[in-house]
């Protein structure tokens, strides 16, 4: 546990020294800001925070390899892996500690995207319940997404591999009610069960939302189902797994 | 506290360390030789439980870098061939995180880290970021990590390499220094380097010891000839060569080429000259008869040891010949 602190304190504070986590919070807040003005601005709209999600889990595909992508690819590179991997520390603990930084930091930005709670407020009477909801969500789901992009760093010494190959899961599971609505049957019914969660059409400003049959619709809407929390939070786990697994890997190469 | 057992590794089908087996004992300094591709980083690697071996056991302080890795990693300090470092923090920052991970608390850190900076001579560098060190006192970063948890062992793998040949020597006398205290396992295939620092020299060539001594020893053992350096004043090197040529312990001999050629004019009067001559006798006095009866003035007859790199290229060329 204390090895796990302590890596988290050492990323959070590259983190913080480095300009990459500044750019990413501005679009992050420019992203979802617009989303939300967008989803408020209608005489007719209502006073929630479904535009603002949209925005966030449709950002978070890209964001969140980006806020990974160094984690594991620069020791590879930078050679420091060999000195973590020859200290007295398990490869899980690298591999959280390494997670935990970078949840914290997504947290914060989801912190600092929430001076809009208060706008609505003041000008609507808003629902509590799903906004909490939806909150909720958005942390599991970034988690989910964060899990995804360090497996990513974790395959290459390149960062842009990370980046690239972490968005590319992610999109994969966001795609994926297009396949599974072309397909019929037990299939199509297990492939909709992976649905991420954002939708491709959220660009299509009349129809806010996330994906209809993905695990983050429930949230939006301010219900909180077990399935969706065990989904984000199996799609976590089996990543860290998966990049222990590989971390793992490296010292048989 | 190293020891190796049999040990061979693979990479894949490709044999990178065959069979190997050797004991570093408590408090020794141990040379690890070889050339490009021996099998010195791979050795190191098992052994600092960075990588399993394929088979064969090694031990570290007794336990098994294998079923006991994490209790290795504890007992050790490594400073890999490449000096893995965070370029984006400062020397203390990156120490005091390389303590931290290597299982000390904040107060042993705060503690031993002054002493280690100072014991490597990295004092006004300590805030500097790591990034914009010279190579030297980069190494000297790498050095302080591996030490700052005062390991008992010590593996460095190349801990001179590229680096200039003052900061060169600075870094060797720091080795030499912990020496004192740790017991050392370093490779090297810069040879005199090997000799200075060390009083065991294991010499690893394709993936196989292929010898295990002091180096002196290994010098004696080796030696088919006694070398002797000459200086004679009045003398024409031909002239000279010829008359030495001529007597019968003599093997060979030849201009010392290992001065530049400014130094050889400005010894001209006192032309240096290497001899080879057989073993056991008395090659020196015949010679120096000789120098004597022709009329020049013998100004310098010193036997030399025969170098690392002739002991090596002979280990090496033995192994090739014997296939
Ligand atoms: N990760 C690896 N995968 C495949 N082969 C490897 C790997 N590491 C080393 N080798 C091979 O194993 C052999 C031994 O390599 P090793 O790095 O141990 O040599 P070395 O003695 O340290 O050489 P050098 O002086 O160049 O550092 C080499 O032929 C090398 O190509
Ligand atoms: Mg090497």
């Amino acid at each position: 546990m204390r090895f796990i602190t302590v890596i988290a304190a050492k990323e959070i504070r590259t983190y913080f020294s480095s300009p990459m986590a500044y750019v990413v919070s501005a679009a992050f807040l420019a992203i979802t800001g617009f989303f939300f003005v967008a989803s408020v601005s209608d005489a007719f709209a209502e006073a929630s925070i479904r535009g603002y999600l949209a925005g966030a889990v449709f950002f978070m595909i890209f964001m969140s390899p980006a806020l990974t992508m160094r984690l594991i690819a620069e020791e590879q590179k930078l050679g420091t892996l060999e000195l973590l991997l020859t200290s007295p520390l398990r490869e899980f603990e690298i591999v959280v500690g390494k997670f935990l930084a970078a949840f914290v930091m997504i947290l914060l930005m989801i912190v600092l995207s929430l001076y809009f709670v208060i706008v609505l407020f003041v000008y609507g009477d808003p629902d509590i319940g799903p906004l909490l909801s939806g909150l909720l969500g958005l942390a599991l789901y970034a988690g989910a997404t964060l899990a995804v992009g360090l497996f990513a760093s974790s395959l290459s010494s390149n960062q842009i591999v990370g980046l690239v190959v972490g968005s590319g899961i992610l999109t994969a599971l966001t795609i994926i009610d297009f396949v599974s609505a072309r397909l019929t049957g037990l299939v199509s019914q297990i492939l909709d069960g992976f649905q991420l969660g954002a939708s491709f059409s959220v660009f299509d400003l009349d129809s806010f939302g996330v994906a209809e049959g993905g695990h983050f619709a429930d949230f939006a809407k301010g219900v909180i189902s077990v399935t969706d929390i065990a989904y984000y939070l199996s799609l976590t786990a089996v990543f860290l797994l998966l990049t222990v697994l590989v971390l793992e890997a490296r010292r048989w190469r | 506290m190293i020891k190796i057992e049999h040990m061979s590794k693979s990479y894949g089908p490709y044999p990178a360390v065959i069979d190997i087996s050797f004991e570093v004992l408590k408090g020794e300094i141990v040379g690890f030789l070889g050339p490009n591709g021996a099998g010195k980083t791979t050795t190191m690697r098992v052994v600092t439980g960075f990588t399993p071996p394929t088979s064969g056991d090694v031990t570290v302080s007794g336990y098994d870098v294998v079923s006991h890795s994490l209790d290795v990693r504890r007992h050790i300090g490594y400073l890999p061939e490449t000096v893995p470092l965070y370029v984006d923090m400062t020397v203390t920052d990156y120490l005091r995180y390389m303590g931290e991970i290597r299982g000390m608390n904040r107060n042993w850190v705060k503690e031993r880290l002054p002493k280690v900076i100072d014991m490597v001579r990295l004092g006004e560098y300590r805030n500097t970021l790591v990034g914009r060190l010279s190579k030297g006192y980069r190494q000297r970063t790498g050095i302080a990590q591996a030490i700052l948890h005062e390991p008992d062992v010590l593996v460095m793998d190349e801990p001179t390499i590229g680096i200039d040949p003052i900061q060169v020597v600075e870094t060797r006398e720091l080795i030499s220094d912990l020496g004192q205290e740790h017991t050392m396992l370093l490779s090297s295939h810069i040879l005199p380097e090997v000799s200075a620092i060390c009083k065991r020299v294991l010499v690893i060539n394709d993936g196989r010891i292929v010898a295990d001594d002091q180096p002196e020893a290994l010098s004696a053992k080796l030696q088919h000839a006694e070398r002797i350096e000459i200086s004679v004043r009045g003398a024409e090197a031909p002239a000279f060569i010829n008359a030495i040529r001529g007597l019968s312990v003599v093997i060979d001999a030849r201009s010392d080429q290992r001065v530049s050629v400014v130094q050889r004019a400005a010894r001209e009067k006192f032309a240096p000259f290497i001899v080879d001559a057989r073993p056991n006798v008395q090659a020196a006095e015949k010679i120096a008869r000789t120098v004597i009866d022709n009329g020049w003035g013998l100004t310098n007859l010193t036997p030399l040891p025969m170098t690392l790199e002739e002991i090596f290229l002979e280990l090496t060329t033995e192994e090739d010949l014997g296939e």
